[in-house]
């Protein structure tokens, strides 16, 4: 898959799913902070990327994933 | 012991989904019954329910608020705001004092069995997502709401059948009236689904009076076959007499007694014993006579050995020329958990603007209930003290009097 096409559903599932702003995400924005996303929440990003993409993420996957560029290149590693 | 009184009311039900269109309802007999053909499919004896629209939460709620809330915790919400403004409590006030939740709710179970077919479905329990555990513990409701509204009070599910809204509303009354808590949210919430009623249709208790929906409901009636189930939302806030002047609340009525009991008999036969020793307990508590009761909102539900038992355990505490008696349930079905918070409120706007409602569909009353005096046409009538009976399967009973609150 496309990175450009992986950017594309990983923000459209931010805005549509986690009601994240869309002014709010930029590839440097930290995954955490800047979209107030709390520990309950990445297991329902874990739901978010099986159902986008068909690969399912661990804990540790998310180990040094900081901004939003590091969770784009995530799953482009996942997926490839 | 310090004085309880109710400050705000709030309801989400299937007569309407505030207060004004419920008031409207109640003084026009409007049913609530309508044909759910889901549950035709589903396998159901009877597709009758009472029904209400589930409310968009998107844009009053965050997404992290909203998907930790099944459908009973989402009415419990709408009836909640409403109970609150009127009681003129602003998120100001609860992050300054101890407010407390208690709340009547036995069941989530649309949300536990589908966020197993999820698990089913996936093999892996991370894919059900983060909201499923709050949605899907039976104390759901109080945990989202005291979340949601920031409490610091009292904060627990009470679960006791059919009677769990009414039990929410004696435990608020007996811990303001010890002096433990000054304000508590209390009510009851109960789901409408196909999951959540399909084993009570299996026994068989349902009205299949199909033909005409908004006859099926028929407490009291001869012709009666079975109860209609409901569901929906009722909120009150209970407060002491001190904090309610203190802070210039509305005084809408005050809670005189709690009357509770066992049947320590069948697990959902009633009987007579039970009942009355609930009413009784709540006069004795209430420090008044049976013949100072004006109006009682009977529990009747529209099966034939309930309704009949209700009518002789009624009959039993007041005698003859007793109170005005109805059942609201000939209009709302029977709205289970949240049923025993509902009726007081219901009840409430009776005796706040005068009027009785009709226990509806009352044509030929059986013997038991031909000794009550009934009220089948809606009756402009004045009164100042009410009694609401609940019960609920393992003979848990409730009984509460309130009155009018004069300042």
């Amino acid at each position: 898959m496309d990175k450009e096409v992986i950017i594309e559903k990983i923000n459209d599932f931010l805005i549509d799913e986690f009601e994240v702003e869309s002014e709010d995400i930029s590839p440097e924005a930290n995954l955490k902070d800047t979209l107030e996303l709390d520990s309950l929440d990445f297991v329902d990003l874990v739901v978010a990327v099986e159902s986008n993409f068909g690969v399912k993420l661990v804990g540790e996957d998310f180990v040094g994933v900081k901004s939003l560029e590091d969770f784009y290149n995530l799953i482009e590693r996942k997926l490839s | 012991m310090k004085r309880v009184v109710i400050t705000g009311m709030g309801i989400y039900s299937c007569i309407g989904e505030n207060l004004e269109e419920v008031k409207k309802s109640l003084y026009e007999g409007k049913s609530g019954i309508v044909i759910d053909p889901q549950r035709i499919d589903f396998g159901y004896r009877s597709p009758l329910t009472g029904m209400v629209n589930r409310p968009d939460l998107k844009g009053m709620l965050s997404r992290r608020q909203r998907i930790s809330m099944g459908e009973e915790t989402e009415f419990a919400y709408m009836a909640t705001i409403e109970a609150l403004r009127n009681s003129r409590i602003d998120q100001d006030f609860i992050d300054n004092h101890e407010v407390g939740i208690l709340y009547g709710n036995d069941s989530t179970a649309k949300s536990v069995v589908e966020s197993n077919d999820k698990i089913r479905d996936k093999k892996d329990t991370t894919l059900v997502g983060s909201g499923a555990i709050f949605q899907g513990m039976n104390s759901s409701v109080t945990m989202n709401l005291s979340t949601i509204f920031k409490l610091t009070g009292v904060n627990f599910t009470i679960s006791a059948a059919c009677a769990s809204g009414s039990h929410s509303i004696g435990m608020a009354y007996q811990l303001i009236k010890a002096g433990l808590q000054e304000c508590i949210i209390c009510g009851g919430a109960q789901e409408i689904n196909p999951i959540a009623m399909g084993s009570f249709d299996g026994l068989g208790v349902f009205s299949t009076n199909t033909e005409n929906p908004a006859q099926a409901s028929r407490p009291f009636d001869s012709n009666r076959d079975g109860l209609v189930p409901s569901g929906g939302a009722a909120t009150l806030i209970l407060e002491s007499y001190e904090s309610a002047v203190k802070r210039g609340a509305p005084i809408l009525g005050e809670v005189l007694g709690y009357g509770f009991s066992s049947n320590g008999d069948h697990i959902s036969t009633p009987n007579v014993n039970g009942p009355s020793r609930a009413m009784e307990m709540a006069l004795k508590q209430s420090n008044i006579k049976a013949s100072d009761i004006e109006y009682v909102n009977a529990h009747a539900t529209s099966t034939p050995v309930g309704d009949a038992n209700e009518a002789r355990a009624i009959f039993e505490v007041f005698g003859e020329n007793g109170p005005y008696v109805s059942s609201t349930k000939s209009m709302t079905g029977h709205e289970c958990w949240m049923a025993g918070a509902s009726e007081v409120i219901y009840s409430m706007l009776m005796m706040q603007n005068d009027f009785i409602a009709p226990n509806i569909n009352l044509e030929t009353p059986d013997e038991a209930a031909s000794k009550l005096n009934l009220v089948s046409k809606t009756l402009d009538k004045k009164f100042d003290v009410f009694l609401s009976n609940s019960f609920g399967f393992g003979g848990t009973n409730s009984a509460l009097i309130i009155k009018k609150m004069l300042v």
